[in-house]
């Protein structure tokens, strides 16, 4: 057993878990996209991000990928970690914005401007597909190719691979390629209808489910009560 | 057509041989088979997924991410212009630009004929010597537009 502080709270650990899973079991919520249980962790959408140590020395890794260790000390919900997440909201939204997937989390983080230039590219590279094929569907007919900012994911020389069989796997699981939510449709690229919609269809914590004690204020949850 | 591959697979037979089947070395034996046909050609790099009991699709991963190795036939001459610091505020681009004039085509690309290839890289690390430019691994220093015509012509002949 690993002995670690998570928001203040001693939580105990199982040898091989990650802070993720640590987070999960004793309900603390940490926002994934690149990370599917039947799937080996990837680190890619840094959604996940958490804060570990103390003072001038904390630092933010990714709590999918990290190792829970001995005596760690985690805050998942920092004003930092929370900054962090909205950058990276807007930035994929920059990249997919009809994925349905991310509008959501744009609109249940307070992703309410998007600074960067839309590219509608549909794309990610969460590299959740490569896993799927590769893991769930012993494919191996699509992977990533170049590198920086051309990098994509396809299948060799661009052509129907051989290896690919159809299945519809890295489809199913994609969370970029996908249509917008069929609610209210916004003229903008940043949807957040949600929102505006009372009641949200969001999940909202009161004060007696919020972990922090501090319903809304904190900003991890949605926004306050009206 | 069919001879081509049957050269090819023997020489991609070759390459893996000597590098005794192992998947560790994919590197050196794509840079072997770069060395012979100048690129990477796509039956070869098949053939090279049966061998080596790699996905094809790993192996165009390695041979995308890196710049030294490219999918496309390249010229019988490669001019490379270094575009690193030093030799940028020494006039590099100029003397890029003066090559694409020269050999009427832009960077990263091949002559109509398959004699020339232009290419840029970052930094050789000779900066130095700066503007360098590398021609079929011999390396020009101090180049300036005025010398371009006859770097490229010591290997027109």
């Amino acid at each position: 057993m690993i002995t670690m502080k998570m928001n203040g709270v001693e939580v105990k650990a199982e040898e091989g878990w990650t802070i993720l899973e640590t987070a999960k079991f004793y309900g603390l919520e940490i926002p994934t996209l690149c990370h599917h249980e039947g799937l080996t962790p990837y680190g890619a959408c840094r959604l996940c991000l958490v804060e570990i140590g103390e003072g001038p020395r904390a630092k933010l890794v990714s709590s999918c990928t990290y190792p829970a260790e001995e005596g760690l000390v985690v805050h998942t919900d920092t004003k930092r970690v929370v900054q962090a997440r909205r950058m990276m909201i807007e930035l994929m939204l920059s990249v997919a914005p009809y994925s349905k997937t991310i509008q959501d989390l744009a609109s249940k983080f307070g992703v309410t401007r998007m600074r960067f230039k839309i590219r509608n590219e549909e794309c990610i590279l969460c590299g959740l597909c490569v896993r799927m094929c590769e893991e769930q569907m012993d494919g191996k007919a699509i992977g990533f190719q170049n590198r920086g900012y051309q990098r994509k994911i396809s299948t060799p020389f661009d052509l129907r691979s051989e290896e690919c069989r159809l299945c519809g796997g890295c489809i199913y699981i994609c969370p970029a390629c996908q249509l917008r939510c069929q609610g209210p449709q916004a003229e903008s690229a940043l949807c957040n209808a949600c929102l505006t919609m009372d009641p949200t269809c969001l999940d909202y914590y009161d004060e007696l489910q919020c972990w922090m004690y501090d319903a809304g204020r904190c900003g991890t949850c949605v926004r306050e009560k009206k | 057509m069919s001879v081509h591959q049957l050269i090819n697979l023997e020489k991609v037979q070759e390459i893996v041989e000597r590098h005794g089947y192992n998947k560790n070395k994919l590197i050196a034996i794509l840079q072997g088979i770069q060395a012979v046909y100048h690129y990477l050609p796509a039956e070869a790099l098949k053939t090279l997924s049966k061998l080596l009991k790699i996905p094809l699709i790993d192996i165009i991963s390695v041979a995308t991410f890196y710049r030294a190795f490219s999918l496309t036939p390249k010229g019988q001459h490669v001019a490379t212009v270094c575009m690193g610091t030093a030799c940028h505020v020494r006039g590099a681009p100029k003397i890029l630009e003066e090559f694409e004039r020269q050999l009427n085509i832009r960077r990263e690309e091949t002559t109509e004929d398959g004699q020339w290839s232009l290419e840029t890289v970052a930094c050789l690390g000779c900066c130095a010597i700066g503007p360098v430019v590398v021609v079929d691994g011999d390396y020009h220093a101090h180049t300036s537009i005025r010398k371009v015509p006859t770097i490229l012509n010591k290997y027109r002949k």
